[in-house]
């Protein structure tokens, strides 16, 4: 039994875990009574059996019973049964087991639900790709769902000839299908000053990658004739009610942007535009604009309400930084972290997120020690230029206090910065384009929480 | 040897190549048949958007007067009579002053000192709050304003905001003298590394690999109160893999049963506790919903709030005091405090 445990890489916990946290709290803080000493002799004894039996208080599973496992030794009523038949679920939805990955709001965050924003849950993703339904939502004045055919999309501007195409327009016109991340430039924002909210979904679930399929916005812009020696910026603008807009340079603009009707295969899903959305590969969320109605071409930027109001960043000195767009290099360990508990001493791999808005991710360090040392981490492929890249790391807890940390480094040789660089740099009112470090404090009992580290 | 009639197959298949290849290239140059010509009145009726040189600006003209009573209407709800509101959405009007004005920056902003920053603090530019009025307000009935009702709700937001005087009318032919008025005007900076791609960054660190630290300090963690204040883990994460979420559930709650639930409603009005707070909302002092609000998760806040209403208390909530309580006992403080916080 022993040898098989060893070759599962599985330890049985010590035996000092077999208390309640806070009983071992109470007697760490006021000493042993009577009371408490005899709750221990018990726990002691009931342990100890245990070990002797070799039944230990591992996971259904990692240990045999008897004869072995149940649910290997007695015939499962699954095997036993008819299944389902086919488009019982014409379109399919997870396991019912997986109920508990959702998007979730941050309570207190925003005080109106149709301008909020829902967190991707990026503790149960795998790979690079987030599944349709898990993307973040980020809406200005609630989401809507347009018939395709009754949406258009126009071009105007300094252009030879201002143009309609409908959506049989769009989709007949030659296609491009690009990975890339979204992330809000507010992602981790609620981390500048301190530590405020406790798992990887809330500090950084404003965050998405996804397979986009449309036209590249060069070809549209080309089609209507751009003016390429006096245009400098374009417009973009939503058909919702808040009619977002936005100002693109002209070089972004013509060179990676996508008018996109497709994500992961499908069309847009409502939350994300649909029928139609801009996609600014390697920019903050906000300046690819949903249910996208319209691009005019011109020669200023516009100081629209959100690159004027808020999406600006606050400087230690006053000043605000506007226009602010690229999402730097940036990385978080998904698991283990916070809110998580690790369920066993000896092996883990470490896996988390990684991405740049300036190309593509060149290497990932993992530190287990708060940054005193680090070791670099395997990119999972493909690595592709403003894409989630994915990294791996072996690691054995030994079940001492460790705080996790993954430092990513970009293909123009950037290295993620730690929150204190930031603040020395921005102050802590900035908002915006928080790309820090992440630290994952990880206690003896194995629980995961959120700290920053100096 | 060579087989004649699979020869003359080859050449045939590669002439086809080569006229498929000359078609592909002639169909790239343009799209035939792909969009149409917006008419002249589409494009007017899109092209809504005013830049900070007020290209695209309609003409039209509203006095702050008329911009009151808009505002009073349609817009206070939200924003508060003032603009002042922090309740539903951020406050437009407040923190900018008379020298701000003159100098064009919010002299507020610097030091990272501010709590919470105003729209008319932050805006450097008029022709963003007319553009997005225009564009997006009322909040339930976007692009519902005339454009001389739009005129005056923006004179109204700045003169609430000490910009222009209340006889002010504000019109297409005057709106660039407004622009010189505005109190954060030189406000915004775009030398950044953060607008185009290959931007310099502005923050540096390096890769050190060994020995990159003497000490690691904890400088920021979670307070205890926080821990649930984002739900339970428990619930949040897969129940297989090699973590689970923690189960906040499994730390020691305070269940109340349902009679002394009652009880707590039963003293809160013997005591009077409810002559000056509401069950959910401020009447004197706070509402006991906003109290359980603000203290939800924190494991001081039975013992911090009994301090409070056995020796009274202000600050927390506003400057008007709560009078010391002394007489109430301690069991029915903890009665009632197990009733308020799960208001």
């Amino acid at each position: 039994m022993s040898m098989q445990i060893k070759k599962s890489g599985l330890l049985r916990r010590a035996p000092e875990n077999f208390l309640d946290a806070p009983l071992r709290q109470s007697i760490t803080e006021q000493g042993l009574n009577d009371e408490r000493r005899g709750f221990l002799r018990k726990s002691f004894a009931a342990a100890t059996a245990a070990l002797a039996s070799g039944v230990a208080m591992a996971r259904p599973g990692t240990v045999p019973e008897g004869d072995g496992d149940p649910l290997i030794l007695n015939l499962q009523d699954h095997a036993k049964t008819l299944g389902n038949p086919v488009v019982m679920q014409a379109y399919g939805q997870p396991s019912k087991f997986e109920a508990n990955l959702q998007r979730r709001q941050s309570p207190g965050l925003t005080r109106v639900p149709q301008a909020s924003v829902s967190f991707a849950p990026l503790q149960g993703f795998f790979g690079i790709i987030t599944p349709s339904g898990l993307h973040f939502e980020r809406h200005h004045q609630g989401w809507i769902d347009i018939d395709p055919e009754q949406h258009r999309f126009m071009i105007n501007g300094l252009v030879r000839e201002a143009k309609v195409y409908n959506m049989d327009d769009l989709m007949r016109m030659p296609s491009v299908s690009r990975m890339h991340f979204i992330e809000c430039g507010a992602n981790s924002a609620t981390e500048w000053g301190n530590v405020a909210v406790p798992t990887v979904q809330y500090t950084h679930g404003m965050l998405s990658c996804c397979e986009f399929t449309g036209v590249p916005l060069s070809v549209l812009l080309d089609d209507c004739g751009i003016d390429r020696k006096k245009a400098r910026f374009v417009l973009a603008e939503g058909g919702d009610g808040s009619a977002m807009t936005r100002t693109i340079d002209i070089a972004r603009a013509m060179d990676d942007v996508i008018v996109a009707y497709a994500m992961n295969g499908e069309m847009l899903r409502p939350e994300n535009g649909y029928p139609l959305r801009l996609v600014v590969p390697g920019v903050q969320g906000v300046s690819w604009v949903k249910w996208l109605r319209r691009i005019e071409v011109g020669d200023q930027p516009w100081a629209a309400k959100d690159e004027a109001i808020h999406y600006i960043d606050l400087q230690l000195s006053g000043l605000h930084r506007q226009y602010t767009s690229v999402q730097e290099c940036k990385s978080v360990i998904t698991t283990p972290s916070g809110g998580q508990m690790l369920l066993e001493k000896g092996f883990h791999n470490i896996t988390g997120l990684a991405w740049s808005g300036r190309g593509k991710v060149k290497r990932v360090d993992v530190s287990a020690d708060g940054g005193r040392s680090w070791r670099t981490a395997r990119l999972e492929g493909p690595v592709l230029g403003k894409c989630l890249t994915r990294f791996n790391i072996d690691w054995n807890w030994d079940g001492g206090p460790a705080i996790l940390q993954s430092r990513a480094i970009d293909e123009t040789g950037y290295v993620q910065p730690k929150i204190n660089q930031l603040r020395e740099v921005r102050g802590t009112k900035s908002i915006y384009h928080n790309n820090a470090i992440q630290s994952w404090k990880i206690n003896e009992e194995g629980e995961v929480t959120n700290v920053q580290v100096a | 040897m060579y087989k004649w009639p699979e020869l003359t197959m080859l050449t045939k298949a590669m002439t086809m190549l080569l006229l498929a290849t000359a078609s592909m290239a002639a169909s790239a140059d343009n799209y035939s048949g792909v969009g149409r010509a917006a008419t002249p009145k589409e494009v007017a009726a899109w092209d809504i958007d005013v830049r900070p040189d007020f290209r695209g600006l309609p003409k039209g003209r509203g006095s702050v007067d008329q911009g009151q009573q808009i505002w009073d209407g349609k817009c206070a709800s939200c924003h508060g009579t003032f603009g002042e509101s922090n309740q539903v959405f951020t406050p437009i009007v407040g923190g900018t002053t008379k020298d701000d004005v003159k100098n064009g920056r919010v002299a507020a902003l610097s030091g990272n000192s501010q709590p919470q920053r105003t729209t008319l603090m932050k805006v450097a530019t008029v022709s963003t709050l007319w553009d997005y009025v225009n564009r997006a307000m009322p909040w339930n009935a976007p692009k519902t304003l005339s454009t001389d009702e739009v005129y005056a709700v923006t004179a109204y937001m700045l003169n609430m905001g000490g910009i222009v005087a209340d006889d002010f009318v504000m019109s297409d032919e005057n709106i660039a003298e407004v622009q010189k008025r505005m109190p954060n005007r030189l406000g915004m900076t775009e030398k950044h590394g953060l607008w185009q791609t290959s931007g310099k960054p502005d923050v540096k660190n390096t890769a050190c690999m060994k020995d990159c630290a003497k000490e690691v300090k904890i400088t920021s963690e979670l307070p205890a109160f926080a821990r649930n204040a984002n739900g339970n883990p428990v619930e949040q994460n897969r129940n297989v893999g090699g973590v689970r979420g923690v189960d906040l559930n499994k730390a020691a709650v305070v269940k109340v049963s349902a009679p002394a639930a009652e009880e707590g409603l039963k003293l809160a009005k013997q005591y009077a506790c409810i002559a000056c707070h509401g069950i959910k909302d401020k009447v004197v002092g706070p509402g006991f919903a906003q109290i359980a609000a603000k203290y939800k998760g924190d494991t001081n806040a039975e013992a911090s709030l009994s301090k409070k209403i056995k020796l009274g208390g202000s600050g927390a909530w506003g400057d008007i005091p709560m009078p010391p309580q002394g007489h109430v006992k301690d069991s029915e403080i903890k009665t009632m405090l197990d009733w308020i916080m799960r208001q």
